[in-house]
């Protein structure tokens, strides 16, 4: 929204004092976060939609573990890259760096853990995205959470290599912020996902 | 109002501005078109690409109606008819009315808000991009869908493509694959469009221009992007499903694997009805910059235009199982969805009346653009009552599916949406080429195209209550649906006649068309203080604006527009005389 | 106008061109289509009437408010809007949408919530690429593209309730005289009533596209007088007739992969995913009412189904002439 305040001069006239307007590349994640969450969406209903529906093969309540701690490492990256962008607001580059490269580790040890998860699915449990509705559902949906992370993981590795080499610039601090907006949204994606698929869906 | 900094029309076109760019060999010319990330080209670039598959689909309607002009006929075989009127679908939504308008948004938007790019430039050049190989990708189905020696192949199964008819069991081949990713590539594009649209309009306005200064123009497109974010988006998410279970083996809608063949639809027409909002947002947008002109009369209810519209987008987003009332519904779903569709109706009424007021108490000057907006008024109105009655739930169970149905989104889409954006080529061409479009053929154009328009729509209505469903490729001699069908094919025909002539006239008024100069319709937004065709960077000196109508300040400093701020009263002013 | 355009045009079409139009919406022969069409008078009068006031608001502006030759130049006033004005024709609409809501929700309830009376006959219809079959549970009858159905008048209300489902994609039930459509999906139940009030044939046919012979999924329903439908039902529940002089094509018929497909009750032929043809030969059409049911057709039919509906899933079986003939008179003989 327009920010600009009312100022008048003797004769009624607006005077403009500095334009200000928001951050394009806040807008534009913002948006573009708002079609993912459609898209998001789709998939989710088609899940709450088919969940017992499966007619044969593995049901979830057979199969599926809670995935607790990785639901931690996750959640607690979004609190780590709130810690790196502060350390840059700051200028502490050492310290941006430290937590911007945990917020890497965290997501990679998630993405780890959900190939665990699917090598069980599939070796054990021999529930692959073809066995029944169940599998389509499952492997869609949280792949298409885990593709999230991936390229929110390619991105953060972007920007900390760009920090190792000293090419992070304080003016790129707010592109910075724009793209710790997405992996918040990747976390809490995982929320959702994490309470239909394995809490109401199980 | 005399110390604005807004370039004096005509000054920007004295300083000699040229387009550097049009010298060099034909490659190089090439090579700048394919590379550029200037809103203006790739405009225009949308707007040729939507006019070359209009060419197309156009002719796939042709064959159609060619095929239906007698009972029985051979024309074309069963397959290639039902090839055809899947194609026309999905070619005249996604790759004609989508590019159309997103063409005109992307020329139109930083010029009005006196910005000098999108948000986004390279982005923008992405969309269009991925737009463009989505059209590719479809068409290219007609030879990879069975390979060469299936001797032309493309998609059958219906633009809405109802699950589980796109399962493999009963879509082999690969041409619904094609279909399937066409859609997901160009919905891509889409999608990047209209973040586009909405942080340019939000963070790339000129100074000065405050929200409730912006043309509405903008803000109409704010509107659909925000339905296209919100629609297409499901769309994608859809097309990969069905990907998952014609590639992966998958079971979304595989109804014997306990799938369901109805989520498909909810899904499509989650996305499908938004859809056509997002279509007609552009086409009001049109309405509202050209009425005011040639009527020489500021918008009417400025505020109640932009809250309808918002009031459309959120409805519209709560509207889709009309289309499903035959599917099955529960009663109180469908009583539901009975009162949404109606509700539209109010939000879309007062944009009518506002309009009509606008024209109220005016001087209207009727150049072509300004026939297309009046025909698009009274065509627009009946499109809307055909919706009413559509949405009432025992009539609709009546008039699904035929031809009634078939007559009245041609109604919106061609009668609404095509005449809007027809006279939004007349209103505009000046500007992009810096000729005026000839009158004397724009009249032919559309006077012919009304004809065509009303010979072949308004009958179409007419074998649907006879009971004439749609998607048939021949039909029974002795239902009495030949002679009407007969008459719906020659309207096609004269339409076809008079897209000819818009053709003959863009080309050949790009040759020799009269210099237009920088603002030949006496209007008052900011792309018409530029040269025409603007430079590329649009603006010498960025503009300042301290209403929503700057060159009217300009051009009248005894009676200039207050500045209008939020929530001040606008009611009704006289000037001083 | 525009609807009274559209209703004036429906008769004009029925009258001028001398087609009496057996799927005119416009001429209800049982309740539920009755019921919409009331509906819709009531519909096409309200939206008639807001067609002729705005389109003369529309074309008053357009003519009234023309420049003129002698025009000045000068610019008209500039009015930006009122408050009063915008407000009454954002509440006339509003209460115009409150009254077709409340007329419209009534009729929905009224239908779709109906009981079903204790005489009612159930009849059960699944859609297959490219006809219909149609199975009477409390009668033991299967049946193909032609639905028999009681009249049900003052007398003797006897409505049909069906049950709607599928065996592959989706179809549309939809017989314009006697109600609206509804759909077939797979894997679903749908249900709708029809309560036909005169005997005669009406024909529809499949409203949602289900593949390349969408066109030839016809529908003839008959609705019978009582005694008729008695003596109807009482035939059908008779097992394929048995005349020796076709042995030869009988024989042919379950040795040449018929059987696999068809079936024919009393005969080891019981086939599913074809038409029941135990009494084909009191049928009027063959191929879903592709074509009309005589020697002659039914010969094509028999040695190339292709010829007269491409792309059906019956396939043509490679029968000498003396084969297809002998299976023809079998199956005229199937009464």
């Amino acid at each position: 929204m327009s920010t600009i305040p009312m100022i008048r001069d003797v004769h009624g006239h607006v005077i403009d004092p500095e334009w200000k307007l928001p951050s394009r590349g806040r807008v534009g994640m913002f948006a573009l976060i708002v079609a993912e969450s459609a898209i998001f969406v789709i998939f989710v209903v088609a899940y709450v939609y088919n969940i017992g529906r499966s007619t044969y093969g593995p049901q979830p309540r057979q199969v599926l573990e809670l995935p607790i701690l990785n639901t931690i490492f996750l959640l607690s990256s979004s609190f780590t890259i709130v810690m790196a962008e502060r350390a840059l607001v700051k200028r502490a580059m050492a310290t941006f760096k430290a937590w911007w490269g945990l917020t890497i580790v965290l997501g990679v040890i998630f993405l780890l853990g959900t190939a665990q998860e699917w090598n069980k699915l599939i070796t054990v449990d021999h529930l692959t995205i073809s066995t029944n509705l169940f599998g389509t559902t499952f492997y869609s949906l949280v792949g298409l959470h885990a593709s999230h992370v991936i390229v929110g993981l390619i991105m953060l590795t972007t920007v900390l290599i760009f920090a190792l080499t000293g090419a992070l610039k304080p003016e790129h601090t707010e592109k910075v912020e724009v793209l710790a907006m997405y992996w918040h949204f990747v976390d809490w994606v995982w929320v959702v996902v994490f309470t239909v698929v394995y809490v109401i869906g199980r | 109002m005399a110390g604005s900094s807004i370039p004096v029309p005509g000054g920007l076109g004295a300083t000699g501005v040229t387009d550097a760019e049009a010298e060099g060999t034909w490659l190089e010319v090439l090579h700048s078109w394919v590379v550029t990330a200037d809103h203006k080209k790739l405009g225009i670039m949308y707007v040729l690409y939507a006019l070359f598959f209009l060419a197309v689909g156009g002719i796939e309607a042709l064959i159609i109606r060619i095929q239906l002009f007698f009972p029985d006929n051979h024309f074309v075989s069963a397959e290639t008819f039902n090839r055809m009127f899947t194609m026309h679908g999905t070619t005249m939504i996604f790759f004609v009315a989508m590019p159309l308008v997103f063409g005109f948004g992307n020329y139109l938007v930083p010029l009005m808000l006196g910005a000098r790019d999108m948000a986004f430039p390279r982005l923008n050049a992405f969309s269009f991009w991925m737009s463009a190989f989505g059209g590719l990708l479809l068409y290219y189905s007609f030879i990879g869908g069975v390979g060469l020696q299936g001797a032309g192949s493309a998609p059958d199964v219906g633009w809405w493509a109802y699950s589980p008819l796109t399962a493999r069991a009963f879509s082999r081949g690969h041409s619904t694959d094609y279909w399937a990713l066409s859609l997901i590539v160009s919905g891509f594009g889409s999608i990047g469009v209209a973040i586009n649209f909405i942080a340019t309009a939000f963070c790339m306005r000129c100074k000065g221009m405050t929200l409730f200064r912006m043309p509405l123009l903008p803000w109409l497109y704010v509107v659909m992007s925000g339905l296209v974010i919100l629609a297409v988006s499901p769309l994608t998410a859809a097309q990969v499903m069905l990907t998952i279970d014609r590639y992966l083996g998958g079971h979304f809608f595989d109804t014997q694997a306990g799938g369901s063949a109805l989520i498909w639809a909810h899904f499509f027409w989650i996305f499908g009805h938004p859809e056509v909002y997002v279509l007609v947002m552009p086409a009001f947008a049109i309405m509202n910059e050209v009425i005011p002109v040639f009527s020489r009369k500021a918008i009417f209810g400025y505020p109640a235009m932009v809250a309808a519209s918002v009031a459309i987008g959120f409805v519209s987003l709560g509207v889709w199982a009309h289309h499903m009332f035959t599917i099955g519904m529960t009663s109180i779903g469908n009583a539901f969805f009975v009162l949404s569709t109606m509700l539209v109706g109010i939000p879309t009424g007062i944009k009518i009346f506002n309009w009509i007021a606008t024209m109220w108490g005016g001087k209207i000057r009727y150049t072509t653009a300004m026939l297309f907006c009046v025909g698009f008024l009274l065509q627009f109105l009946i499109a809307g009552l055909t919706g009413i009655i559509l949405s009432v739930e025992p009539f609709n169970l009546q008039l699904h599916n035929s031809y009634f149905v078939i007559a009245h989104f041609h109604y919106v889409i061609v009668g609404g949406i095509l005449f809007a954006i027809f006279g939004g080529i007349y209103y505009w061409f000046p500007k992009v080429t810096g000729r005026m479009l000839d009158e004397r053929l724009g009249k032919w154009n559309f006077w012919l195209f009304v004809i065509g328009f009303h010979v072949c729509f308004d009958v179409m209505h007419v074998p649907g209550v006879l009971g004439m469903p749609r998607s048939i490729y021949t039909y029974e001699a002795d239902r009495g649906w030949t002679t009407l069908n007969q008459i719906v094919s020659v309207g096609a025909a004269i339409q076809g006649i008079a897209i000819a002539i818009l053709v003959y006239n863009i080309i050949h008024s790009c040759l020799k068309g009269a210099v237009a100069g920088p603002d030949p319709w006496d209007a008052w937004t900011l792309e018409w203080t530029t040269s025409s065709p603007p430079p590329p960077y649009n603006f010498a000196i960025e503009p300042v604006v301290r209403s929503r109508r700057p060159l009217w300040d300009l051009k009248h400093p005894n009676d200039p527009d207050e500045p209008v701020e939020e929530g001040m009263s606008y009611s009704g002013r006289m000037p001083p005389s | 106008m525009l609807q009274a355009v559209l209703l004036l045009a429906a008769c004009v079409a029925r009258h001028a061109f001398a087609l009496d139009s057996n799927t005119s919406i416009f001429s209800p022969a049982a309740t539920p289509a009755k019921a919409s069409y009331d509906l819709s008078l009531f519909v096409l009068t309200i939206t008639g009437g807001i067609f002729v006031t705005v389109g003369s608001l529309i074309v008053y502006a357009a003519v009234r408010f023309r420049r003129r030759p002698d025009d000045d130049g000068s610019e008209p006033p500039q009015i930006f809007g009122s408050n009063q004005i915008e407000l009454s024709w954002t509440i006339i609409p509003v209460l115009i949408v409150v009254v077709m809501f409340l007329a419209t929700a009534r009729m929905i309830f009224a239908i779709q919530d109906a009981p079903e009376p204790p005489s009612a006959l159930d009849v059960t219809v699944i859609g297959h690429q490219f006809w219909w079959e149609f199975r009477y549970p409390a009668q033991h009858i299967t049946t193909a593209n032609e639905l028999h159905i009681p009249v049900s008048d003052t007398s003797t209300s006897r409505p049909t309730f069906m049950k709607l489902t599928s065996a592959d994609v989706i179809h549309s039930f939809w017989v314009p005289r006697l109600s609206g459509k509804i759909d077939l999906l797979p894997n679903r139940i749908n249900e709708m009533w029809i309560d036909p009030h005169t005997p005669g044939l009406y024909v529809g046919q499949c409203a949602q596209f289900c593949g390349v012979q969408h066109a030839k999924m016809l529908l003839r329903v008959y609705v019978d007088t009582p005694a008729q439908f008695a003596a109807w039902v009482k035939q059908e529940q008779q097992p394929g007739a048995q005349d020796p002089a076709v042995a030869a094509g009988r024989h042919d018929f379950e040795t040449q992969a018929c059987m696999n497909c068809h079936t024919i009750a009393g005969t080891p032929a019981r086939g599913q995913f074809g038409p029941d043809l135990t009494h084909l030969a009191s049928r009027k059409t063959i191929a879903s009412g592709a074509a009309d049911n005589t020697t002659e057709n039914l010969e094509r039919w028999i040695d190339n189904p292709d010829l007269i509906k491409t792309g059906s899933l019956m396939p043509a079986m490679h029968l000498t002439t003396d084969q297809v003939h002998d299976i023809t008179a079998y199956l005229n003989t199937l009464q």
